[in-house]
C-alpha cells in the first residue's frame, strides 16, 4: 500500500506546490531546473531515502518541458542500488537532449505545468481532477 | 474464441445528404455526424465546435495537431458493439463477425496540450513516414468550449471520436464485405492438443497508463487501476483496447493501431504453422515504482503459468516505460521465457546516443522502429486541416519550426505513427 505520510515530493512545478502543498509534503524549488530537480533526487537516494516515482515519467522530454516533480521518502530506508540505477540511468538519459533555448508561453508552461501534475497525481493516487478544480486553469 | 473481420475497401469520401457505403466509396452527411457526436453530454457540455473535412492520399493536406485515428467498424454478429464499456455497453467482444471499413480513418484534430500532438501529411517526405497518409480520412476538428479543463475536455473529444467512428462504421452493417478473414484462439489444452509440437508464442502488449492525459482504457478501465492480465487476441482487434493519451506523436499508439495491432496480425499469420499462438497479457506503465515491480513480476509470472516458449513485447512511449520494458524483458527471461522486444529509439539527431533510459544484458533481442529524433524538413502544402498553432512547441518542434516559406523543419516525433513501438510502419534499423 502507498503510505502518503512517507512521501516528500520534490519540485519546480508551481502547479505542484499550489495545488497539493495541503496534502503531502513539498519541497518546493522554484529556481532548480529540471536537471537539477533529478541530480537532488539522486543524492537524496545516495543517503538512503527512496525512490517511489519514476523520474523520466511522461513522455514529454526532460529538453521540451522545465518542470519536474519526483517522489522520495521522507524518512531514510537504506541504500538501494536498483534505485540509484534508475536515477543514475534518467540523468544520463536527459544529458543526450540537447538544449532548447525557445522562450515559452504562458499558454505553454502552464501544459507543461498540468502535465508534470497529473502524472504525479496518478502515481500519489490524488485526484487531479478535484485538486484542479480548486483552482482556475482554463485551456 | 473465434472473430471473422469481413474488409469493405472504401476507396474514396464524399460528403452527400444521405451517408451511406456504396461501390466503396463512403458518402457521408456531416451534420448527421455531428448530430450522434453530440448526444454525448460530455461532448456537449466540452466541445464547442466540430467541423469536418476530407483528406486523401497524395493531396497536398497536413493535418494538425492530431489527438486519434480510428478505423470504423460495426458488429454484425455475436455479443457485444463498438468500443465496450465506452461506446456500447460492457460485454466481451472478439467472437462472431465484425464488418470493417478499411482503407479510410476518422482522425480527430485540434488543440489539447499544445505540444503533444502530431502531423499527418498526406503527400511529401511527411507522408512517407506516417501510415495514415495512405488512407481516406474523415477529419473532425474540434475546438473546446471555453473554460473547460485539458483532461475533461481530452475525455470528451475521445468520446467524439470514438462516437463519429460509431456512427460511419455502422453504415457498413448491411454491406458485403469485400474480403473476409477468421481469427481463433484455442483453449489451453485444445492448443497443446492440435499443435503439440509448435512453440507456445504470447504478446505482451504494454499499455500507456502514466495518469491523466497519458492512459489507455481497456473495456472502459484505465489500465492504470489494472493488474496485468490475459486477454484473447481478437478481443484486442474487436476495439476492447482504446487510445485515451497525449504522449508523443511519432509513437503513440493511436485507437486504430490498437484495432490493428500488427504483432497479432502478425502472431496469427504464423498460428499453426511456425507457432502456437497463446494469447495476450496486457500490463501497463504505472509511474510509481512498486506497480512498476507488481506489474512485470505478474507479466513473469504468467509467462511461465502459460508455459510459453516465447514473448513479444511491445511499449508504448518513451523514457518511464522503458524501465517497464526492461523489467518486464528481464523478470520473463528470468523464468525461463525467451523475449523478443519492439521499440523505438531516441538516439540523439546523429543516431549515436544510448537508444533507450533503461537497459539489460537479457534484452538481447530487439527489433526497433526508427529513431524519434531524426532531423526531417516538411515542405510548405497547400491546405491545413486544424491548425499549424502548435507547430513550434509540439514534441519534436523547436522556435523557429514553422518556417518563413510555410515549411517545417522538425524531429521525427512530431509525425503521427513515424516510430510505432508495435512495429505498424517500415522504418526499422539493422
Amino acid at each position: 500500500m502507498k503510505n502518503g505520510r512517507d512521501f516528500l515530493i520534490i519540485t519546480n512545478n508551481p502547479l505542484v506546490e499550489r495545488c497539493l502543498r495541503e496534502y503531502y509534503e513539498v519541497s518546493f524549488l522554484p529556481d532548480e531546473s529540471y536537471r537539477g530537480i533529478l541530480v537532488l533526487v539522486r543524492d537524496k537516494i545516495y543517503l538512503g531515502h527512496k525512490l517511489y516515482t519514476h523520474p523520466l515519467s511522461g513522455s514529454v522530454k526532460p529538453n521540451e518541458t522545465p518542470y519536474k516533480s519526483v517522489v522520495i521518502s521522507k524518512a531514510v530506508h537504506g541504500f538501494d542500488a536498483g534505485e540509484a540505477e534508475i536515477i543514475s540511468n534518467c540523468i544520463a538519459a536527459f544529458d543526450k537532449f540537447s538544449p532548447r533555448k525557445r522562450p515559452l508561453s504562458d499558454k505553454i508552461l502552464n501544459d507543461f505545468q498540468l502535465i508534470d501534475y497529473t502524472l504525479l497525481c496518478g502515481a500519489l493516487d490524488y485526484d487531479a481532477a478535484a485538486g484542479l478544480s480548486k483552482i482556475n486553469t482554463p485551456i | 474464441m473465434k472473430l471473422e473481420l469481413g474488409f469493405i475497401e472504401i476507396k474514396d469520401i464524399q460528403f452527400s445528404n444521405e451517408s451511406k457505403v456504396e461501390n466503396g466509396t463512403l458518402f457521408i452527411n456531416a451534420d448527421a455526424v455531428k448530430e450522434f457526436v453530440y448526444q454525448d453530454d460530455d461532448v456537449k457540455a466540452c466541445v464547442k465546435s466540430v467541423s469536418f473535412d476530407i483528406a486523401k492520399p497524395g493531396e497536398s493536406v497536413r493535418i494538425t495537431p492530431v489527438k486519434d485515428v480510428i478505423e470504423p467498424r460495426v458488429k454484425v454478429e455475436g455479443p457485444g458493439g463498438e468500443f465496450p464499456g465506452v461506446i456500447a455497453k460492457v460485454d466481451t467482444v472478439g467472437s462472431g463477425k465484425t464488418h470493417v471499413l478499411r482503407g479510410m480513418a476518422i482522425v480527430t484534430a485540434g488543440p489539447i496540450v499544445g505540444f503533444q500532438e502530431g502531423i499527418i501529411d498526406m503527400t511529401g517526405p511527411g507522408a512517407d513516414y506516417t501510415p495514415f497518409s495512405k488512407l481516406n480520412n474523415l477529419v473532425m476538428v474540434c475546438q473546446p468550449v471555453e473554460g473547460v479543463h485539458q483532461h475533461e475536455y481530452e475525455h470528451a473529444v475521445r468520446i467524439a471520436g470514438l462516437r463519429a467512428a460509431t456512427f460511419v462504421g455502422e453504415l457498413g452493417r448491411n454491406v458485403t464485405p469485400d474480403e473476409s478473414k477468421t481469427y481463433e484462439t484455442l483453449g489451453i489444452r485444445e492448443g497443446l492438443e492440435k499443435y503439440p509440437n509448435l512453440p507456445r508464442v504470447g504478446y505482451v502488449h504494454m499499455l500507456q497508463s502514466q495518469g491523466l492525459l497519458h492512459d489507455t482504457y481497456v473495456y472502459g478501465v484505465d489500465a492504470k487501476r489494472t493488474l496485468t492480465t490475459i486477454i484473447y487476441p481478437t478481443e484486442t482487434m474487436d476495439g476492447a483496447i482504446i487510445s485515451g493519451n497525449c504522449v508523443s506523436a511519432c509513437d503513440k499508439n493511436t485507437t486504430y493501431h490498437h484495432q490493428n495491432n500488427p504483432v497479432v496480425a502478425d502472431l496469427f499469420e504464423q498460428h499453426g504453422k511456425t507457432l502456437n499462438y497463446v494469447c495476450n497479457i496486457i500490463t501497463n506503465e504505472n509511474v510509481y515504482l512498486a506497480d512498476k515491480q507488481r506489474s512485470s513480476d505478474w507479466s513473469a509470472k504468467l509467462c511461465r503459468l502459460l508455459d510459453l516458449d516465447g514473448v513479444i513485447v511491445s511499449q508504448e512511449g518513451f523514457g518511464n516505460p522503458d524501465t517497464d520494458l526492461i523489467m518486464n524483458t528481464k523478470k520473463i527471461e528470468q523464468v525461463g521465457v525467451k523475449t523478443t522486444i519492439i521499440t523505438d529509439e531516441y538516439a540523439g539527431q546523429d543516431g549515436k546516443s544510448q537508444s533507450l533510459a533503461d537497459a539489460d544484458p537479457l534484452a538481447d533481442a530487439v527489433v526497433t522502429g526508427g529513431n524519434a529524433n531524426m532531423p526531417i524538413v516538411l515542405p510548405k502544402l497547400d491546405k491545413v486541416i486544424g491548425t499549424l498553432d502548435y507547430v513550434d512547441k509540439i514534441a519534436g518542434g523547436h522556435a523557429g519550426s514553422l518556417r518563413p516559406d510555410g515549411s517545417i523543419e522538425a524531429e521525427l516525433q512530431v509525425i503521427t505513427g513515424a516510430t510505432n513501438e508495435m512495429g505498424f510502419n517500415r522504418l526499422s534499423a539493422r
